[in-house]
């Protein structure tokens, strides 16, 4: 047995609600709908499901909001029998799954469901939050921000970007084809709310958010879920479904915690994390198959393809450019079904989801045509950073 | 003097009095270890580089650099008029305190990577002195 226990575990089931711009459907019934689809797909009934794990922390009976399904109210609408249960703190948005392993690895349980619920659009605040003149208490590690009229992740990004940006010289026509590029693939992916095309000259005279930020780099926020069922290989080799083995994950945070204190700012908790997925596994960039990385605002992809060395630094602009080495048909296809920028805000869950149908060669027209073996997930920015690495044997 | 804009305030407590409240002197206040001298923001009870427990807020020149700009056009709040400038500075004493911050008393354009800045305070209630940057 290898010592690093992810090897030994497996994504079993894959599911997504639908997503909303604008909600019909109470955001917690969207991740019951996620849940359900995910054990089904594993070939498993809830009562096979052991564990249960979401990030972030998520308050019972309140079904809507940033993290709209807490693990209470899954357990009892699902009847969940749970050997383990997680709910909050870990490295980032995969957390839960990071957690989950760690959990069958200790032979707490055998499958456990994680998930993503976001429920934001339901009480139509999202970005409007202050517009009605009030002005929120500054807390946390916001308190740094929120003085200075910066409430967005966006404004805090983009401070990193502008010095990534002049270092490297990447400029805003090459972090352009990330976009166009993930609303080319969300043209052939059903579930995407935004599937129209757009060109360099939409993004170029598109609102500007907070410089180099416009409207077109910002994801979309939405209502809607994602889950996942992790097993141990050897139960999940007996299902119907291909498992995709977790060959590597990264969960490291070692400099300073706060967006703007590293020792190697710009850099962010994700290029830790990168850097410890890969000590974990023979493999290398050169073997991954499709990328899959948080697009949360565009230039974070960027960082995660730096991190992870898919390109080298000073050099993605130039990879970027024209868009054709990230296409589906390139050689590195990337955010295969639109990402949080077309498709909608999953918080990486749908990005791994995605990974999982290619690795299984179900992801429809959107198919990558060549071999897919290995598929990178990023997830995060700033304090935030974990990524896996899945490989289908 | 007009009525500064109103900005989200910080909840005050232990773990940042100094550096929100400490501008009364007209100063801006770091942690900084009384052991091996090295700078902390925000508050540690001990110093991360020799885990000395002798930490504790000084004055600080209160000039740096601006590392990073980014000129906001989105109204999150309606009483301020968009776009301003969110800067990021990076102080003298260290490369790794680096506070954001609006530039003011100079037009969105100043705003920009390389500008020498000094802290200035605009003050709020009865004692919260918010740490703003101008150029230098």
């Amino acid at each position: 047995m290898s010592r690093y226990f992810e090897k030994n575990v497996a994504v079993s089931g894959v599911g997504q609600s639908k997503l909303y711009r604008k909600p019909t459907v109470y955001p917690f019934d969207l991740c019951v709908d996620a849940c359900m689809a995910a054990i089904e797909d594993a070939g498993l009934t809830p009562a096979d499901i052991d564990g249960v794990a979401c990030w972030p922390a998520a308050i019972p009976h309140q079904g809507h909001g940033t993290s709209s399904a807490s693990t209470t109210d899954i357990k009892n609408s699902l009847g969940l029998k749970l050997n383990w249960y997680a709910s909050g703190s870990g490295p980032a948005q995969y957390a839960s799954i990071i957690n989950a392993i760690g959990a069958i690895a200790a032979g707490y349980c055998d499958h456990v469901l994680c998930y993503r619920a976001e429920g934001e659009r339901w009480v139509p605040t999202y970005g409007r939050a202050f517009i009605d003149g009030s002005m929120p208490v500054a807390q946390g590690f916001q308190q740094w921000m929120l003085p200075y009229w910066a409430p967005s992740a966006c404004n805090w990004i983009a401070l990193h970007a502008d010095e990534h940006m002049r270092r490297t010289g990447i400029s805003r026509e090459q972090m352009a084809m990330i976009p166009i590029n993930q609303r080319r693939n969300a043209g052939l992916n059903e579930a995407a709310v935004y599937r129209d095309p757009i060109t360099l000259d939409d993004y170029m005279l598109a609102r500007m958010i907070s410089s180099p930020f416009c409207l077109y780099d910002c994801d979309v926020p939405i209502d809607g879920s994602a889950a996942v069922v992790i097993s141990r290989l050897d139960l999940a080799r007996d299902r119907t479904r291909k498992p995709i083995r977790f060959e590597a994950v990264g969960s490291a945070l070692h400099d300073h915690e706060s967006w703007f204190g590293r020792m190697d700012w710009p850099n962010m908790a994700l290029n830790d994390a990168a850097k410890m997925m890969w000590s974990r596994t023979d493999l290398t960039a050169k073997d991954v198959s499709t990328a899959h990385l948080y697009d949360g605002f565009t230039w974070l992809t960027i960082l995660w393809m730096e991190a992870l060395g898919l390109t080298k630094p000073g050099e993605t602009g130039g990879f970027l450019e024209g868009g054709a080495r990230i296409a589906l048909d390139g050689e590195l296809p990337l955010n295969t079904n639109g990402g949080q920028l077309s498709e909608g805000r999953l918080h990486a869950f749908s990005h791994l989801v995605e990974a999982v149908r290619q690795l299984r060669g179900e992801a429809g027209p959107r198919q990558v045509k060549k071999e897919v073996k290995v598929s990178v997930c990023g997830a995060g920015g700033g304090v935030f950073g974990s990524s896996l690495l899945l490989a289908a044997d | 003097m007009t009525d500064p804009l109103p900005r989200p305030l910080p909840a005050i407590s232990e773990m940042n009095r100094d550096f929100w409240c400490g501008g009364a002197d007209g100063r801006l206040h770091i942690h900084r270890c009384g052991g091996c001298g090295r700078y902390h923001h925000p508050y540690v009870a001990a110093c991360s580089a020799c885990l000395s427990r002798d930490v504790k807020a000084v004055p600080v020149s209160g000039r740096g650099t601006v590392k990073a700009v980014t000129v906001n056009h989105q109204p999150w709040f309606p009483a301020v008029p968009v776009p301003y400038a969110l800067i990021l500075v990076e102080l003298e004493e260290q490369s790794d305190i680096r506070l954001m911050s609006n530039l003011v008393n100079a037009p969105i354009g100043t705003a920009q990577a390389g500008l020498k800045v000094k802290v200035c305070f605009q003050k709020y209630q009865d004692d919260i002195f918010i740490p703003l940057f101008e150029p230098a």
